[in-house]
């Protein structure tokens, strides 16, 4: 391999930007297509597609797609519904995945590992296969509501969170984190008398600002995509998301223009969320090593 | 005392005249039409007018996506939460029959005498369900093309023959004007692969599935007529006559339009739009290989679920919605074909002499129901499977004869299905 030398260092610096700019822009250009195609009459957007016209807003563009998507689909509703199952279960997850983590690294209890070594396994289990008897448990579990006490969860916000909230992988990168703080941090709050909730609230989760920000953002894109479960378990409109409120727009003719209109609106939660953590969620990735 | 009385007057009047609409049970129903404004503004009006016809019912809609609509009727169903009133796709009805999702329709058949068959959803014998339209297929052409090219334009009465639709493609592609001869929609690999291109098989005198005994799908979908079928099939793609699996999803709204394909197997419910861009455009029957020529029937109906309390009140509202007025009002808003003869004559399309009465005709004399089978939501999978392989290359013989055994072991696997 050649030296780097003055002479050669700025064209090799080209030559990197050059190509990560090449892998930028492959992994960009879906989202380009999506966000001008959704201001083309269809008609266009399908002709536009043979060129990379198809990426360039040029032609007729309007606001048009956006109006009749709203006029469609209760677009506003299926957005709430998203950002606060979403966000919701995103919370809940975070407190109790980071107990449980918190558990399975510093307190020492009977059958502690074993229980660990359980709650991984479920990892290699794709939902689809306890989708159905899941369904057959909500449709029949009580519930204490304002109305007093009422039996089955179909059709409801909780069906779509309290499943959602304990999980393998969130309660892995948690125990995985917190392996990694210095033990003298706990020895020492120990010493001093702290207890043990105190040292998860006051001295553990201060430093885990990294794996916080990487659990919620794969939970919050977990949530946000859920399909299959929420199409079992609601069949009022009132209570869908935006993954199923997508099919709205699949007719026998479809109006591709629409179909982008909606997907550039219920896009902007997810990139706004990420842009948010992204810095945290880098550098836990680069303390941990763990790839999203 | 004055002002407790006037109270005690003003409750007893409201009691009684809200009375009737206490009185009304609730019925449930659920219906594949979210999002398709059309579909909605009419199935609203129908409810709503029923329930303002009578005091005994009260029907509460709610809408689904088509995509997902049969696998929330599914989970529904194991969940125990099925509603009263279901829609339910013509071909799927069986399975759900079968399966015990379904009663059968609480009305009598005599009701639907004037019903196009394809509307009528009947399993074992009873009747399940009841559609307000049909759908129908047929071959788009523009007079041009056919006058350019030297064509004979066939009829009901004298359709082209399997040798003189493909002396058509090879004339097409021989004129040197079209990018394809033919656009079959093969991007669609969903329903639309056995409702249109099985029918090509069961002109050759092959089926997905026997259909005396509905036991095997050996001889029917592997024989002789089902190999000179599937070599057809493949000749249509290797001869370079329509694109492949991989074909543009736009071409069927627009390739024939832009005259891009010089012939196009399509949908009445892509006819109004074709109709509006295209001045010759003209609808042929289905080519006859030898056995007929058919094409597919069965849409969407209304049926009663299994669970319904109150079945008469679901009967009553499928028989109120099933009014040729109802059946025209569809019909002339989204295009399809309404379920009767009356019904037609009130429409702007299907009427005599309206743009679309062929399609009438066509469903009238061509239309075969897909097979009557529980077994057809997986059949119609796996015949899906073999066309698109066989469009790719597969070998024809090989590839028809592991459908046989896929079909055949699911039908061992559940018993015959009922048959």
């Amino acid at each position: 391999m050649a030296a780097i030398t003055p002479d050669n260092h700025g064209l090799r610096l080209f030559v990197r930007y050059l190509v990560l700019s090449l892998i930028a822009l492959i992994f960009v250009f879906p989202l380009v297509f999506m966000a001008v195609s959704s201001f083309k009459p269809t008609a266009q957007l399908l002709s536009d597609t043979s060129s990379l016209r198809a990426f360039l807003p040029v032609g007729d563009l309007s606001f048009n797609n956006y109006a009749d998507a709203f006029r469609r689909a209760p677009v506003g509703l299926f957005v709430f519904n998203s950002v606060l199952i979403t966000g919701t279960t995103v919370l809940l997850s975070l407190l109790i995945c980071s107990l449980a983590g918190f558990s399975f690294a510093f307190l020492r209890w009977k059958g502690r590992d074993v229980v660990l070594s359980i709650i991984i396994a479920t990892l290699i289990i794709p939902f689809e296969t306890i989708a159905i008897p899941l369904l057959l448990q909500v449709s029949k579990l009580p519930w204490i509501g304002l109305q007093g006490l009422e039996w089955g969860w179909l059709n409801t916000y909780r069906v779509q969170i309290i499943p959602w909230i304990a999980d393998g992988l969130t309660i892995f990168l948690f125990v995985q984190y917190f392996k990694g703080l210095p033990g003298e941090l706990i020895e020492a709050s120990r010493v001093e008398g702290a207890s043990w909730w105190q040292i998860y609230y006051r001295v553990v989760m201060p430093l885990s600002g990294p794996v916080v920000a990487t659990a919620a953002i794969l939970k919050f894109l977990i949530m946000y995509n859920q399909y299959l479960w929420p199409l079992i378990v609601v069949q009022q409109e009132s209570y869908r998301p935006v993954m199923v409120g997508l099919g709205y727009f699949f007719q026998l003719n479809v109006v591709w223009g629409e179909v982008m209109a909606y997907l550039t609106l219920i896009t902007v939660p997810v990139l706004a969320f990420y842009l948010f953590l992204q810095r945290a969620f880098i550098a836990s990735i680069a303390s941990t090593g763990v790839k999203g | 005392m004055k002002l407790m009385k006037h109270l005690a007057g003003v409750m007893i009047a409201s009691t009684c005249l809200c009375a009737p609409a206490l009185a009304q049970t609730e019925l449930t129903m659920w219906y594949h039409g979210a999002g398709n404004e059309v579909e909605s503004r009419i199935i609203n009006q129908i409810i709503s007018d029923f329930n303002a016809s009578q005091s005994d019912w009260q029907v509460s809609l709610e809408s689904f996506p088509q995509g997902s609509y049969n696998d929330s009727i599914v989970a529904a169903a194991l969940a125990g939460n099925l509603p009263d009133i279901v829609d339910v796709d013509g071909p799927i009805m069986p399975n759900w029959a079968w399966a015990g999702y379904l009663q059968p329709l609480p009305i009598d058949e005599s009701e639907f005498a004037d019903f196009l068959p394809g509307t009528k959803g009947v399993w074992e014998g009873k009747l399940y369900s009841i559609g307000l339209w049909d759908a129908a297929v047929a071959l788009y052409a523009r007079q041009s093309t056919l006058d350019d090219l030297g064509l004979r334009t066939p009829t009901l009465d004298n359709p082209w023959s399997g040798e003189e639709f493909i002396a058509a493609l090879d004339a097409a592609k021989a004129s040197g004007k079209f990018e394809y001869a033919l656009d079959l929609g093969m991007n669609d690999q969903g329903e639309w692969y056995p409702y249109a291109f099985s029918p090509f098989l069961q002109s050759f005198g092959g089926d997905i599935v026997d259909r005396s005994t509905y036991q095997t799908a050996e001889g029917a979908l592997n024989g002789d007529a089902a190999l000179a079928f599937g070599e057809w099939w493949q000749s249509l793609f290797t001869g370079g006559y329509a694109p492949g699996t991989s074909e543009d999803p736009a071409d069927q709204e627009t390739g024939f339009i832009d005259g891009r394909f010089a012939f196009q197997w399509n949908g009445n419910w892509r006819a109004v739009a074709t109709m509006e861009a295209v001045d010759d455009v003209v609808f042929l029957p289905a080519p006859d290989f030898g056995a007929g020529n058919k094409i597919g029937a069965g849409s969407w109906q209304f049926g009663v679920s299994a669970s319904s309390d109150h079945p008469e009140g679901a009967a009553e509202f499928i028989k109120f919605a099933t009014q040729d007025k109802y059946l025209a009002a569809f019909s002339d808003a989204i295009g399809l074909i309404p379920s009767t003869p009356s019904a037609a004559e009130m429409t702007e399309n299907y009427k005599d002499g309206g743009p679309l009465a062929v399609f009438y005709d066509l469903s009238e004399a061509q239309a075969l129901v897909r097979p009557v089978t529980p077994g057809y939501v997986v059949q119609s999978k796996i015949f899906t499977k073999a066309m698109a392989d066989i469009a790719n290359g597969a070998d024809v013989a090989d590839t028809l004869d592991a459908a046989v055994d896929e079909i055949d072991a699911d039908i061992q696997s559940n018993d015959g299905y009922g048959h």
